[in-house]
């Protein structure tokens, strides 16, 4: 079947079978920053915006795409580089392998949540696991990103 | 060498920019477009005799290109463990064995164009299996009448007591003194057993591997793998083909812990690509990373430990039973840890310490962070925190009173000296830190709550000792910049921009100015690889060495250049001139001018061993609270000190540390590894092997109480594994003091602590 939608921006359409699923379509679509870290929605990692709300791509349908809007990381490239620039200054992202999903999420949650406090910011970011970094760091690099503007 | 600019700086991951960027570096991002997709097909029984094994249906479906059955294989046999050759793991492996030895074990390989078509064909392959006694209680291994492996052509290339007619991997006994007298004679003694299970390095990243041949019919393997020159060599073993014949590629690698120090993937779309001549690309699901992998080492550690009226320690004797389940990968040498870098924490007048590593029909081990040091850590700081809370002493000052001490020599750690330790530092700091002297033991908060304190030491390594081998080559282009080729990999660690820090103040240059190239082991010098806490410090040192020989090969040509000699001549990282004199020639110059008309390569190569492994130590101290009624534990406090000598790079230490307690809590408090009667391991997914959220952490806090030691680059020694061992000996005491219930199996999990705290609710049955 065919399918209609906006990747990243762009409209584009592709040919999909009923069975696939929306991470392995963006990832065949050239948005390789999307990572599979399990197959039962726990881990996080193949974050993705569905009109500008995070869904786990590894557990949407790729027909479920059709008519909308598809946001990875590689279409928030200046906001991801920014963000994970907080990141990395504390050594947070470690293997990487996780800082995507993370990614997606935090620039979600900077959208949807006003100020959050520490329990807010990790209740917000308590599905995407992460197994090198202990969560304390990526928790200091958020803090300071969300406080930019004021930290000047 | 001038001022340190990078070495002790908080300098950013040189491929950060890429990681957050979420370019693609990885392995499966890197793999050319229609690779086969290569799988497994995996035996549903423990134990099992390949009958008869039809894939006739199967290789006729649309899209196979071969499948491959015990029949298709070498049989020779070799370990997947990624160690130092000859390899002290027993040579038990083929790549699909007609005797299948565990639920997960290989059967056939298939490889086809598309997910699809390999699992089509995979449901058409038709196997008759010969069921057998399954080996499944590791207590009853050793001489049972059930061999794991009986077959004649079963190899032990080291001398580790290992004895396959008896299902032992290793065995071995150490000793000094007369334990049992003296623990005779002691006034107070704790003699308990502890258990901790086959824990999962669980990271993101999943094991994978593609590989091609590439023009002049090599096998190139590009590995998610922590040791790429042991790839090329088990490659070879595996394949029964010469080494030359193979090439090894590191990308980015999402996370490895261990895991990726066994070639558990790699064997599987080599042979495809090495019998069909196409591109083959595996990745292993979450699922088969659980159940058929390289976890921990589940082990059974029997402590006794006594002291005298006055709490001075006078003996500890530790018998370590090890689980290494189907396969030996790990197993002589995990073991040793156990014992190696528990015991040493104390002066005694007397260790033993004595194992047997045995073979049952369960999942294979391999290596986890920590290796063995991890399990005995937490038997041995849980028996000494029993027997202080036995004679009501004060934890942390019954360990002031016996802690190891700089100078000490440490008869149960090969008779090393600890040239470098403020362990007494590391524990006056974190008491400082949590409150001890406040908080200890508990404190009833009035709503059905109560919470206690507990308190741990560790060790570990830096390097093994003898073995392990770090090397760099380093050379300088045009214009002056260095090109520094390693052969270590980087998991995530920052290794790759640590080193560069190193080289860039040994060479008086920018960070800017060294270009890092990750191992191809066509390029790249020889390295061990990234195991046993081992880069910075062994590698780190090669990185000196190599700069320099650089350094005077710089001061050499310059002279030539400049018609003077070298002894009148000063580098300064820029130019190179005379002290006393105007003559002056820049690097960029010498850079560009070494591309014509020269005869000597402007490079160095430099390799590192070391005869000692200065063991890193710290200390680490746990808060919890304690619902008195259920049982649940919520983590409140953590604070951890660290002696890695000097602190290359505070970021990226303090997140090793961080990330290593974070598995250290996962391993203490949530993830628990159990198995159906007929041996099938139920937590095959994230579902139910609990990893912590950032929400299940509490809050971890970091200090370090740097040592110098002198045998390490600039000062420094390992972090890398030491610091996920403190949170099971801690937190099970900080719990002890909450419930008086200590538990000595984990996870540490409610249903437990009820038990313990309420007997009667439940009749008979012992909490742990």
């Amino acid at each position: 079947m065919k399918i209609q939608f906006q990747l990243n921006g762009k409209p584009v359409q592709a040919e999909i079978q009923p069975d696939t699923i929306l991470l392995d379509l963006v990832r065949k679509m050239g948005c390789k920053s999307v990572k599979r870290g399990c197959e039962t929605s726990n881990c996080g990692l193949c974050t993705v915006w569905m009109d500008e709300k995070p869904v786990l791509s590894c557990s949407v349908l790729a027909a479920r795409a059709e008519g909308r809007r598809i946001t990875t990381l590689e279409g928030l490239e200046k906001e991801a580089q920014e963000a994970g620039r907080y990141l990395a200054e504390e050594g947070g992202e470690q293997c990487g392998f996780c800082s995507p999903g993370f990614l997606m999420n935090v620039l979600a949650m900077e959208r949807e949540l006003d100020s959050p406090d520490e329990e807010e910011i990790k209740e917000y970011l308590a599905g995407n696991l992460c197994r090198c970094s202990g969560y304390m760091s990526q928790l200091r690099a958020v803090k300071r990103y969300l406080n930019r503007r004021k930290e000047g | 060498m001038g001022e340190k600019r990078y070495v002790g700086a908080p300098v950013v991951k040189k491929d950060a920019p890429s990681l957050v960027g979420g370019r693609p570096v990885y392995t499966e991002d890197l793999a050319p477009e229609g690779c086969l997709v290569v799988k497994v097909l995996r035996s549903p029984y423990a134990h099992a005799l390949i009958q008869r094994i039809d894939c006739q249906e199967a290789r006729k479906m649309p899209g196979i290109a071969c499948i491959l059955t015990w029949e298709d294989v070498p049989g020779k046999r070799f370990t997947m463990a990624g160690q130092t050759y000859p390899e002290p793991s027993p040579y038990d492996r083929l790549i699909l064995d007609r005797r299948v030895r565990f639920v997960g074990d290989a059967v056939a390989i298939i490889a086809g164009e598309s997910n699809q078509a390999v699992d089509k064909a995979m449901k058409r392959i038709k196997v008759t299996y010969q069921e057998l006694d399954p080996v499944l209680d590791f207590r009853a291994a050793k001489d049972h009448a059930v061999l794991v492996h009986p077959e004649d052509n079963w190899k032990s290339l080291a001398p580790v007591g290992a004895d396959n007619r008896r299902n032992l991997c290793a065995s071995g006994i150490d000793e000094k003194g007369d334990v049992d007298s003296i623990l005779a004679s002691c006034a107070h003694k704790v003699e308990q057993t502890y258990h901790v299970k086959a824990n999962q390095q669980a990271m993101m990243e999943t094991f994978r591997a593609y590989s091609y041949l590439d023009t002049y019919g090599r096998l190139n393997m590009v590995a998610s793998t922590q040791v790429p020159f042991h790839v090329r060599r088990i490659l070879a073993h595996a394949l029964d083909i010469p080494k030359s014949k193979i090439r090894v590629i590191k990308p980015r690698i999402g996370g490895g812990f261990g895991a990726k120090q066994t070639v558990v993937a790699e064997v599987y779309p080599a042979i495809v690509t090495w019998l069909t001549g196409k591109p083959a690309q595996i990745i292993y699901s979450r699922y088969e990373s659980q159940i058929a992998s390289s976890p921990r080492h589940e082990m059974e550690i029997r402590v006794r430990v006594g002291c005298d009226q006055e709490g001075i320690l006078k003996a500890i004797d530790v018998y370590t039973l090890s689980n290494t389940g189907a396969y030996g990968e790990h197993g002589p040498t995990t073991v040793g840890l156990s014992g190696h870098k528990s015991i040493p924490l104390y002066r005694t007048e007397a260790f033993r310490f004595a194992y047997d590593v045995v073979y049952t029909n369960r999942m294979s081990s391999g290596a986890y962070r920590g290796y063995g040091a991890t399990q005995g850590i937490f038997a041995v700081e849980s028996a000494v925190n029993e027997l202080a809370d036995q004679i009501h002493m004060d934890p942390v000052a019954f360990r002031e009173k016996n802690m190891v001490r700089q100078g000490d020599v440490m008869p149960a750690y090969y008779g090393e000296q600890a040239m470098s330790c403020t362990l007494n530092q590391c524990m006056s700091q974190a008491a400082e830190m949590i409150g001890w002297k406040e908080k200890f033991p508990c404190r009833d908060m009035g709503n059905g709550k109560v919470r206690g304190v507990g308190v741990a030491m560790a060790m570990q390594g830096s390097a093994i000792s003898g073995v392990d081998v770090g090397s760099v080559a380093m050379k300088i282009n045009d214009d002056g910049f260095y090109t520094l080729m390693v052969g270590c990999s980087d998991m995530g660690t920052g290794c790759d921009t640590i080193l560069a820090q190193m080289a860039a103040d040994c060479m008086d240059c920018d960070l800017e100015d060294i270009v890092v190239h990750g191992t191809d082991t066509d390029i790249s010098p020889y390295d061990s690889g990234s195991y046993a806490s081992s880069t910075t410090y062994l590698t780190g040192m090669a990185v000196m060495k190599a700069c320099e020989s650089l350094r005077e090969k710089i001061l050499k040509k310059a002279a030539q250049y400049l018609n003077c000699d070298e002894a009148e001549l000063e580098f300064d990282g820029r130019k190179v001139r005379q002290v006393k004199g105007e003559k002056e020639i820049s690097l960029k110059d010498i850079g560009n001018q070494i591309m014509c008309n020269n005869e000597e390569a402007l490079a160095a190569w430099e390799s590192h061993t070391s005869p000692i492994s200065p063991p890193p130590f710290m200390v680490g101290m746990a808060e919890v609270e304690v619902d008195k009624e259920t049982g649940e534990v919520e983590l409140i406090d953590y604070v951890a000190v660290v002696d890695c000598g000097t602190v290359i790079n505070p970021n990226l230490a303090r997140v090793q540390t961080e990330g290593g307690i974070g598995q250290g809590i996962g391993m203490t408090l949530y993830e628990d590894v159990t198995y159906t009667e007929k041996g099938q391991m139920l937590e095959n997914s994230f579902m139910q092997y609990k990893l912590p959220t950032r929400q299940d952490v509490g809050k971890v806090r970091v200090e370090f109480a740097p040592s110098y030691e002198p045998s390490g680059p600039f000062g420094a020694k390992s972090i890398g594994e030491i610091v996920i061992n403190t949170p099971a000996p801690a937190i099970a005491s900080a719990v002890c003091h909450a419930t008086r219930v200590q538990v000595r199996e984990l996870p540490i999990t409610a249903e437990k602590l009820c038990r313990g705290m309420h007997p009667e609710w439940f009749g008979h049955g012992s909490p742990t």
